[in-house]
């Protein structure tokens, strides 16, 4: 008796994965209760890339906090500035002009490919493919220079605006895009033939982490961890944003819930956005869809140069745009888009002055890495990595 | 849509009538306020109440009005995806009440509630783990509190000669600005060098 007890105390252990673990997709540290190789709990310490971003945003006008988004999921930044922008116009009661809201979602849709390229490819890393990544890093960097080349920089934009978006794409940029889209499928496909059908991939991912239904729903889940169990919920149809409900795509959904599913979701989810980006470049390239990208009624807007040299009005205007900012009405509102990673949503507080009273970020993977414990439960240790792989953790969004 | 939302609101009203104190439609979205005791009930309400169906719990989080009695804004963020709708409930607690956890309800609440309880001191009655989440090991204050200042109490470095990291109250080479910009037409709440003349 008093053997056995000696026994199980030394058998049950205590181990720290991370903060410096590879396959922790950042820093995330998780204390594992380990019983020989079975994980029987695990309690993740979040907060180590905390830097106040809600804090921040109560000091910083409205054109001075889009900067901030950038840096939540950073492997995917407009599709977070999409959200506060949105929350801010519908409080500002500010229509954009078609032309822009096409372009934003173009962007959003690259922001997609960008965020699934990376964590398709990662997670095949974590449970022991390397190549996927070399090929999939090469695509990405693609898109990242038409981040580059419509803003001037690779990774934090800041290119959504109150109103719709900075500049409008040069010509030459649209048709590059374009011809991307041609040849990316081709890119994909082979990234698809080294994963989906390979044993390796399917024995470490497949009946691993399952999500069922009810538990997607108790543990607030959204995005491929919705989708991936059967529930074909995607805000760009449920609750149309933009112009998303003009385009045509599918909405790919898997059958049992688990790591294998989702990363074909998302595989899936790839090729739908490459669709979606053609059907915009085609209606952005043609000559009568020219115009305004940036709602002109606006005080959000800046006056345009040329105006500026003439009025008077113009150029105070600019002034006080650039120092004080807007301000905006009293009232509160929550807007939220369909971000690669699931529902992205700004709960925005506003109190009439220049700059916002409370904003709350929700990020979606704060709820699906919340659930950490619970997937967790009962597996191996090696699928742990799977799992957060799967799950598809950012913790620039998760500690904000 | 907003009459959909019209017909939602009054149900919800009607059905928890000792709890609602008051509901309002604005920018397309339905907020009910709920007395700070009754939190538990009404989101088991309106998760299981066939016409409701908020079964995704979106958010959690606080709010701070320092100059209000009861200070925190507790807000809920619901979605039904039967439904295709979204409701806000609200409630306001002062600093020493605790609100009923709904952990029990929808787990995901666990860390939404350890945040809130982590970035204002809302406590959480029943809550099966209320630890701190978001920020350092030790951390004393609540920081998203309006009287926390933006640049914080302390900050840290690496001490070469103890060899560890090392907490020193924050110094700062220029303070930080922050910049008053209400101007004078605008409501500001100071009066500028001359015009206490006015009123002689």
């Amino acid at each position: 008796m008093a053997d056995d007890q000696a026994q199980t105390s030394e058998r049950n252990f205590t181990i720290n994965f991370g903060p410096q673990h590879p396959a922790a997709h950042g820093v995330l540290r998780l204390v594992l209760e380990l019983d020989g190789e079975v994980v029987e709990r695990v309690d993740p310490h979040i907060g180590l890339l905390h830097r106040g971003t809600e804090k921040l945003l109560e000091h910083k006008t409205y054109l001075q906090g889009i900067g901030y988004f950038d840096r939540l999921d950073y492997v995917a930044p407009m599709n977070q500035e999409h959200a506060f922008c949105m929350a801010a116009e519908r409080l500002a009661g500010v229509t954009v002009p078609r032309r822009g809201q096409y372009i934003r979602v173009l962007y959003s849709e690259i922001g997609r490919i960008l965020n699934h390229l990376l964590n398709v490819t990662t997670q095949a890393m974590d449970v022991g493919a390397l190549t996927p990544p070399l090929w999939g890093f090469e695509e990405r960097e693609k898109l990242m220079i038409f981040y580059e080349r419509a803003c001037g920089a690779r990774m934090h934009a800041h290119y959504f605006r109150v109103g719709g978006v900075h500049q409008d794409l040069p010509p030459q940029l649209l048709a590059d895009i374009r011809q991307w889209c041609d040849d990316f499928p081709k890119a994909l496909d082979d990234i698809d033939s080294l994963l989906t059908e390979n044993r390796i991939f399917k024995q470490r991912n497949a009946d691993i982490g399952i999500v069922s239904k009810e538990e997607a729903l108790e543990w607030g889940f959204s995005g491929v961890m919705v989708r991936g169990s059967g529930m074909a919920w995607d805000l760009r149809r449920a609750q149309p944003y933009e112009v998303y409900d003009e385009l045509e795509f599918n909405i790919p959904v898997g059958k049992n819930g688990d790591c294998y599913d989702r990363y074909l979701c998302r595989m899936e989810e790839m090729r739908e956005s490459v669709k979606i980006m053609i059907q915009c470049c085609d209606w952005l390239m043609r000559e009568e869809n020219q115009g305004e990208v940036l709602a002109t009624d606006s005080k959000h807007s800046p006056p345009r140069r040329a105006e500026m040299k003439q009025s008077m009005e113009a150029l105070i205007q600019h002034f006080k745009l650039y120092t004080e900012g807007v301000h905006v009405d009293a009232g509160e509102v929550y807007a939220c888009v369909e971000a690669p990673k699931g529902e992205f949503g700004v709960y925005l507080v506003a109190d009439g002055t220049n700059k916002p009273y409370r904003v709350k970020i929700r990020a979606p993977g704060f709820a699906h890495l919340s659930a950490m414990d619970h997937l967790n439960r009962g597996h191996m240790l090696a699928d742990v990595s799977a799992i957060i792989g799967s799950l598809d953790v950012v913790f620039g969004e998760i500690d904000r | 849509m907003s009459e959909a939302l019209k017909t939602l609101g009054e149900h919800i009203a009607a059905s928890q009538e000792t709890a609602v104190t008051n509901w309002s439609i604005a920018h397309g979205e339905l907020t009910v306020e709920i007395h700070d005791d009754r939190i538990e009930d009404v989101i088991r309400f309106l998760r299981d109440d066939p016409t409701c169906r908020f079964t995704t719990l979106i958010d959690i989080c606080g709010v701070d009005y320092p100059e209000r009695a009861e200070r925190f804004e507790v807000v809920y963020h619901m979605l039904s995806m039967q439904q295709n709708q979204r409701i806000r409930v609200k409630l306001c607690v002062d600093e020493e009440t605790p609100v009923a956890s709904i952990c029990d309800l929808f787990p995901v609440a666990n860390w939404f509630e350890r945040e809130a309880f982590d970035m204002y001191g809302i406590t959480f009655s029943n809550h099966p783990d209320l630890r701190r989440l978001l920020t350092d090991y030790g951390f004393e204050g609540y920081p998203l509190r309006k009287d926390f200042p933006l640049t914080g109490y302390v900050e840290v470095r690496w001490d070469e000669e103890e060899k560890r990291v090392v907490y020193e109250p924050v110094e700062l080479v220029q303070e930080y600005r922050d910049f008053d910009f209400m101007s004078p037409w605008e409501g500001a709440k100071y009066v500028l060098p001359g015009d206490e003349k006015a009123e002689g």
